[in-house]
């Protein structure tokens, strides 16, 4: 039994807007099932009252003044845009046609 | 004048001093030998040659003027293609950034350059800094100036790469898994990844943003002293950084005196698995620190057999998560946009094209691990997994100042060894993670050459957060011990590679 | 397709209706909520960007002190617990407005949270829980190309402008809203409006809804009268002014009774709020919808007020709303119908300021109510907008107390105002509405009306002096209503010496 599916991981790969062939699922399903078998170790910790850690210090409370900072020139933001209109991003339609 | 390429930093900051030689000489020299070798060692991935010559003549005008300059100012480095400079190429190893030049400068390169350091170009790596070789790099794979035939590490093999093959004295690396740690040791130079939080992480396009950490590579310790000194330091615009003192990183490397310094060698990194020359070399460097006055002890973590599948569960989800970005919609490859195609389809076309195997995996297995019914087995479990960690590390930091570890439990393999092999490739960074889980500092240093394949060995020194400077006085201690043995440094023993041009 | 609908009146006889508000706020910070770029509203387009607000590669987000300081204190003013501790999260999902394509947001560790707050609707008081309130970025903002009248439907491409990408905006959830179903979609109304009000108190937002700075989401469901089992539920949202929040959420009680009567099943589903129709329709179905991967945002670190800072910050709130009214009334004299118009009339801030600058509550509640407030009802405009402010009607008001002017004026005064014919004094000016207050034609038009009315002046005479009345109402006849009837009285009786 697979710890993972090859239907799981075309899901996933929807959800992660990643358009795998068939053959890449071919290859990755396998593979992950592997390294979710090995990531799940640490299932094997018992460690129901531990606190969580993200941080080598744990700092709090980390903020800025509401203060304006040069903004960049909308020739630089739109400057690595693929495709630019009217000083916007132009971007493919939102929903499918019809 | 001899070679100016053969220099290290230090030496080459008092050639500019006493006006021997300029900064254009010296960043010419730096242009000429990556011509030269480059083309078989490919750890460049793109070579700013008209910046950096007028960054250098800058830093020239400025010493004529008499300007005070800092002790790095005028000296040549190679950046890890990972931190954005402004107008220059960025693409994190990856066709989905092909050409993006970012509009700013990352934290570590306004401070390079306010330092006076003149950037000669972007390095090679793993695609977003996913793996242990460069072997992911979109690019092609950086090759081992130790053995052309071997990877040189990774993620960041590039920038090892540059400054093993002489083509820099001095480079950037940014370690989440060991990516600084791991291709020091395969290329046999110094490479520090400093304490989480140590160094700013605006710019740096993240991986895993609770491990990612900007470090000094370099083939001396004072050298990465320095360099770290200049990087190292609150940022405001780093919300996780730590608002400090760096710690005395250039005074350790300088005084190097491991007497009475208590270290613990961790039981669970060794054994099975690992390399007998590797640990031939590593036990020999523990004795020599022994002789010189350091008290030795063997310490257990027993949590450290987790820190893989904890990494590989963190990494991945928060790789997923930073990586959403890349969607086609505001920079980057844009593939299947015909006017009929919605931009969700657009997304996942250019997602598809753009990304390669490695960051797939990666971006699927988070996406699998932070989704709904599996967050808390998997992420959350993992941050606790972190904490256990941690606290191996302080209950060890009790009885010992620092602890020490082969870096690697190889030398560098061949390259094609591993690539489709995730797991083997995985356990490259067996002894490195820990470290980038608990955050504390950590380093590499050379200590010499496995018998089986001549190829270096890195000794791992681990220190509690923010003693980064322990790491100098133990590297520091090692390297004026071997060097004597040697007569020079370790790299001093490294193959002359062939011009190819 | 639009759905059918039966009406209200029918639907509530069948259903109880079960509500549930969310509100997004846009707060009015100088800067966004993780970077410096500004918020001004109306900017060119993609002119209030940074690396950190249009998701470039290795930007990093750090807090807005103002934008915290600002969630607290609308946790504290709708009587909510602070936390002591609580982390932003990201909500991953994609979309071409967002630049990262995950939202930083807050997920199970709101900063506010367990509140209430009290509405006062037809004279009865109900009481909205707040489940909580957490600090967001808002989105950038796509303009649809190709499509019929700007709409995403149909669309060849979508422009995206990243300045509003990044404002800061607290989301405001309420529990289920559980009302007499006849009052549901008002107490709604009443909610969000007390909401506005409460807001532009505490200073934390402009909140204007023209321009998006409050938005509404309206969760419906319908359950059999009587039954305790909950119906599906639908989110419209869009809904983003007032009166659509009323209209919406009747709307969608008349929809899904149609739907439920019909035998059909009510779809869990977002809806979309049609301003210009009164419709809502059903969006698009998201596949990963559901599934955000919400995780602890490792870019930022959590937040701890300390409670000085929150007691701080709970010393600087206005009163609360409710305990105001009480004040309010009790100092006004009104009459708890009174107070119930003046609230109904949404006049309450106005009159509040017209008696600050000396006006008698009783003055300032007949023109606000009288005049004022039965204009921008009748001409479908917003009190606000009117031209006509409190310092306008004390100007008045010193007029009528001064004598220069009586109500019948001052109401023709009014009219020119709102039909912007100036200042008061260009109004009084240009329509000549003085009261004549010089003795000498008041005389000569008393001597006019004793001589037309040779009748009533007989019946003052032979001791009937109530009947002078008649002569009061010719002479101000003759004087076309310019003078203090007062004024006329004094000097007629004198005249005829009672
Ligand atoms: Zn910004």
């Amino acid at each position: 039994m697979p710890s993972i599916t090859r239907e799981e991981v075309a899901h996933l790969a929807r959800l992660a807007r990643i358009e795998l062939s068939d053959a890449e699922l071919d290859h990755l399903a396998p593979q992950l099932d592997q390294i979710i078998t090995l990531v799940g170790q640490v299932s094997q910790v018992a460690a129901d009252d531990i606190p969580p850690t993200s941080h080598a210090l744990p700092l709090t409370n980390v903020m800025r003044e509401d203060e304006n900072v040069p903004c960049l020139t909308p020739e630089q933001a739109l400057s690595g845009a693929p495709a630019a209109e009217a000083q916007r991003f132009r971007v493919p339609r939102i929903l499918e046609e019809d | 004048m001899s070679d100016l390429t053969r220099k290290t930093a230090v030496e080459l900051s008092e050639l500019m001093v006493s006006k021997q030689a300029s900064s254009v000489e010296v960043t010419q020299a730096h242009l000429d030998r990556i011509g030269a070798v480059d083309g078989s060692v490919k750890a460049f991935l793109h070579v700013d040659t008209e910046g950096a010559l007028a960054q250098a003549a800058a830093v020239d005008a400025k010493r004529a003027a008499g300007e005070k300059l800092g002790p790095l100012a005028g000296v040549p480095l190679a950046l890890k293609d990972v931190l954005t400079q402004e107008g220059v190429p960025t693409t994190a190893g990856s066709k989905i950034l092909e050409g993006w030049k970012p509009p700013y400068d990352s934290t570590v390169v306004k401070r390079l350059k306010a330092a006076g350091i003149v950037i000669l170009g972007k390095t090679n790596m793993d695609e977003f800094a996913m793996g242990s070789s460069t072997e992911n790099s979109a690019y092609g794979t950086t090759h081992n100036p130790w053995d052309l035939a071997r990877i040189p590490g990774g993620s960041g093999g590039g920038s090892s790469a540059a400054i093993s093959a002489y083509e820099a004295p001095l480079a950037i690396g940014t370690d989440t898994g060991g990516s600084i740690r791991q291709p020091g040791a395969f290329t046999g130079t110094v490479g520090v990844k400093p304490t989480y939080g140590g160094t700013s992480r605006y710019g740096l396009i993240a991986l895993a943003s609770s491990l990612d950490t900007p470090g000094p590579c370099a083939r001396t310790t004072l050298d990465a002293a320095l360099l770290h000194e200049v990087i190292a330091g609150w940022d405001p615009l780093d919300s996780t950084s730590i608002n400090q003192d760096v710690p005395p990183v250039v005074a350790a490397a300088r005084n190097g005196d491991v007497s009475g310094l208590r270290i613990g060698v961790v039981k669970e990194l060794g054994g099975e698995g690992y390399q007998p020359g590797v640990e031939a070399r590593f036990h020999e460097a523990v004795e020599l620190l022994t002789k010189l006055g350091a008290e030795v002890v063997e310490v257990s973590c027993p949590h450290f057999q987790y820190a893989l599948p904890a990494y590989y569960l963190i990494l991945p989800s928060e790789a997923s998560s930073n990586l959403a970005k890349f969607d086609a919609m505001r920079y980057g490859l844009r593939v299947g946009d015909d006017g009929t195609n919605s931009a969700e389809k657009v997304t996942s076309l250019s997602r598809e094209a753009g990304f390669g195997d490695e960051v797939k995996r990666r971006i699927i297995l988070g996406t699998h691990a932070l989704s709904s019914g599996y967050y808390d087995a998997y992420y959350g479990q993992a941050q606790k997994v972190r904490t256990l960690i941690a606290q191996d590390f302080t209950k060890a930091y009790e009885q010992v100042d620092v602890l020490v570890s082969p870096a690697t439990p190889t030398t560098a393999f061949a390259i094609g060894d591993r690539i489709d092999d995730p797991i083997a490739m995985y356990k490259n960074d067996l002894c490195t993670i820990p470290s980038n889980l608990a955050g504390n500092a950590a380093a590499s240093f050379p200590c010499g050459l496995a018998d089986e394949d001549g190829l270096p060995v890195g000794f791992h020194v681990m220190a509690p957060v923010m003693r980064d400077d322990l790491l100098y006085t133990v590297g520091a201690a090692l390297e004026s011990a071997l060097a004597e043995q040697w007569g020079g440094v370790l790299m001093t023993k490294a193959p002359e590679l062939e011009v190819t041009r | 397709m639009t759905a059918d609908v039966v009406a209200i009146d029918d639907a509530l006889a069948q259903y109880d209706p079960v509500m549930g508000l969310e509100v997004h706020v846009e707060l009015n910070t100088k800067s966004k909520m993780f970077c410096g770029c500004p918020t001004e509203f109306g900017a060119p387009p993609n002119t209030q960007t940074c690396p950190v607000c249009l998701g470039l590669p290795g930007a990093l987000p750090v807090v807005n002190r103002r934008g915290v300081e600002s969630a607290i204190k609308i946790g504290l003013a709708l009587n909510c617990e602070i936390a002591e501790w609580c982390r932003f999260a990201r909500k991953n999902y994609f979309y071409p407005d967002m630049p990262k394509n995950f939202q930083t947001s807050q997920y199970d560790e709101p900063i506010a949270f367990n509140g209430w707050t009290e509405v006062v609707v037809d004279g009865e008081t109900y009481r909205i829980e707040i489940e909580r309130a957490h600090m967001e970025e808002d989105t950038g903002k796509s303009t649809h190309v190709g499509g019929a009248t700007g709409r995403i439907q149909g669309a060849s491409h979508s422009l995206v402008d990243y300045n509003r990408a990044g404002i800061p905006l607290i989301e405001i959830v309420t529990k289920t809203i559980e009302v007499p179903p006849a009052k549901a979609a008002a107490v709604a109304r009443a909610f969000v409006s007390q909401l506005r009000d409460l807001l532009l108190a505490l200073d934390v937002s402009d909140v204007r809804m023209d321009q998006g700075s409050l938005r509404c989401d309206a969760n419906v469901s319908l359950k059999p009268s009587g039954a305790t089992a909950l119906g599906t539920r639908t989110e419209t949202k869009n809904v983003n002014s007032f009166r659509s929040v009323e209209r919406a959420i009747t709307y969608e009680i008349t929809r899904q009774a149609a739907v439920l009567n019909a035998g059909g099943k009510i779809l869990q589903e977002t809806r979309h709020w049609h301003e210009d129709t009164g419709i809502t329709t059903s969006g698009r179905e998201k596949s990963d919808a559901d599934d955000y991967r919400y995780f602890p945002e490792p870019d930022l670190v959590p937040v701890a007020p300390s409670r000085e800072w929150v007691e701080e910050l709970r010393a600087t709130l206005p009163e609360a709303p409710s305990l105001r009214r009480v004040r309010l009334q009790t100092d006004w004299g009104f009459t708890d119908l009174e107070m119930r118009d003046v609230i109904n009339s949404g006049a309450l801030e106005s009159i509040v300021l017209t008696i600050d600058l000396g006006v008698a509550a009783a003055a300032a509640k007949k023109w606000w109510l009288g005049e004022l407030a039965r204009f921008a009802n009748e001409s479908g405009t917003d009190l606000d907008a009117l031209p006509v402010g409190p310092a306008e009607v004390a100007e008045v008001q010193k007029l009528v107390d001064a004598g220069t002017l009586n109500d019948k004026l001052a109401r023709q005064v009014f009219e020119g105002l709102l039909a912007g014919e100036g200042t008061p004094a260009e109004v009084i000016e240009k329509r000549g509405l003085a009261l004549v207050s010089d003795d000498g034609p008041l005389l000569e038009a008393i001597d006019r009306a004793i001589a037309a009315n040779p009748g009533v002046v007989e019946k003052v005479n032979s001791g009937k002096p109530a009947a002078a009345g008649a002569l009061i109402g010719a002479v101000m006849k003759d004087m076309r209503g310019q003078a203090d009837a007062a004024k006329v009285r004094e000097l007629l009786n004198a005249k005829l010496g009672i």
